[in-house]
């Protein structure tokens, strides 16, 4: 199957190629494959796919990633807006993201 | 909650262990299906701690999970035949990639996690195994400085764990790679269908208050061909929204669940328009234009959240666009239904 993809132009992934140690990491806990490693760095290969999950930026040792990252889940962005907080899920357990 | 998914006990060396096994009974099938529809989610959680799978020893592989039971019976069915260590995190009943999300499959508590059973006198190695989408939550590096474990991600489903430890501890491409098939969306949306049950009350209620309306006064004695109609409808926009968006997600036109769940809306009031009474008047018909597109949509919009590729910033643009226009179109199609009944001549 084609894999899915979102709002094109929207995703505030970002990579320093200069601060990169090229250690990986963030092609393996990648879910969508955004990230691919050539010349010892890594490269973001496929940028409308990311789901700004956070992962890449959280286990990156030399802080060369950023992202906003968040639940993409209108529910809970609406959540966010009625209790003034960041967006929150909290429709418990089983469903894929929140 | 019953305890059936312990079997016994085992010294891990340094204390006494649950001991669980890979064979999952019917009470566990049951209570899945009952936790997938929301019946008792908040409770089906298990105690967070060490568990043993098999018979392990101070070789064995540690496994990460969380604490929501179908999370551990899905892992513990997908470790027959292997001797290992399963360490359990608290996170409040929510699978990995939720609590990682919210931070309770985190660093912190993993840290802790290590520190409470002594990991490093139940095993003599360095090596526990995370899944993959447990890194939304987790910085392998800090849990090395604090604990000295390397953590190792795992492949994104619990079924490819084998295959991960057959290739020496390595997922491969396909292994980290979250899908979003239809067996997969198919699972998600019975719990979708639940958590929007009161916006569909609401809506079904206030068609039906609407329903009872006309110039001559109010009255429900007309159910079958005024208030039941009108419910119908709602049911089969929230069906459209909630249902049908999902399943055929991929083939629906449009990048925003917003507008896809706007097309599928406008099959339902195609039907509608198909089959309706003559005598309903201009008015009332473009009223479940707007009503019906706007609950199909909104209800659509709330699968952003459980699909596994949209992104906070992407959502927010949907939203923006989105929100207000079906908020213009609900209030058209309530103020239009409400002028309809007035002017219904045959009422």
């Amino acid at each position: 199957m084609k894999d899915l993809i979102y709002l094109p132009d929207v995703v505030t992934l970002a990579l320093n190629e200069d601060t990169c140690n090229g250690c990986g990491m963030c092609v393996k806990v990648c879910p969508h494959e955004v990230f691919e490693m050539w010349d010892h760095k890594a490269h973001i290969v496929r940028k409308d796919y990311c789901m700004e999950c956070g992962a890449c930026a959280l286990n990156c040792q030399v802080q060369a990633l950023s992202v906003k990252s968040g639940v993409g889940c209108a529910a809970g962005i609406i959540n966010g807006l009625l209790r003034n907080t960041e967006p929150t899920c909290d429709c418990g357990g089983s469903s894929s993201c929140c | 909650m019953n305890n059936s998914y312990i079997i016994g006990k085992i010294n891990s060396g340094t204390m006494v262990v649950p001991q669980t096994s890979a064979s999952l009974k019917p009470e566990d099938f049951r209570g899945a299906v009952m936790v997938r529809w929301g019946f008792r989610r908040d409770n089906y959680r298990i105690e967070a701690g060490l568990y043993a799978i098999g018979n392990p020893d101070s070789n064995s592989d540690v496994f990460v999970t969380s604490n929501y039971k179908l999370t551990f019976d899905n892992l513990r069915k997908n470790l027959s035949g292997i001797d290992g260590w399963i360490l359990v995190l608290d996170t409040k009943g929510v699978n990995v990639w939720c609590a990682a999300g919210k931070g309770t499959f985190g660093t912190k508590e993993l840290v802790k996690s290590i520190k409470l059973v002594s990991l490093e006198n139940v095993v003599n190695h360095k090596r526990i195994i995370l899944p993959q989408l447990g890194a939304t939550g987790v910085a392998a590096f800090k849990v090395k400085e604090e604990t000295g474990f390397n953590v190792h991600y795992g492949p994104v489903l619990a079924s490819d764990i084998k295959k991960f430890i057959a290739a020496g501890y390595r997922a491969d491409k396909v292994m980290r790679k979250v899908k979003f098939g239809l067996a997969d969306r198919i699972k998600l949306i019975p719990n979708d269908f639940m958590y929007g049950k009161y916006y569909l009350l609401g809506a079904m209620f206030l068609v039906f208050l609407i329903s009872g309306l006309s110039r001559h006064g109010i009255s429900y004695r007309d159910f079958s061909g005024g208030g039941g109609p009108a419910i119908l409808k709602v049911f089969l926009a929230y069906l459209a929204g909630i249902v049908f968006t999902p399943l055929l997600l991929p083939y629906i036109p449009g990048r925003q669940f917003s507008l896809k769940g706007f097309f599928s809306g406008m099959i339902v009031y195609l039907g509608f328009l198909l089959l309706k009474n003559p005598a309903t008047n201009l008015v009332e018909t473009v009223s479940w234009f707007f009503i019906i597109s706007t609950l199909s949509s909104f209800t659509a919009m709330n699968f952003t959240g459980t699909s596994t590729f949209t992104s906070l910033a992407g959502v927010k643009k949907e939203m923006k666009l989105f929100v207000p226009l079906q908020i213009i179109f609900a209030s058209a199609g309530i103020i239009l239904q409400v002028i309809g009944k007035f002017i219904n001549p045959s009422l």
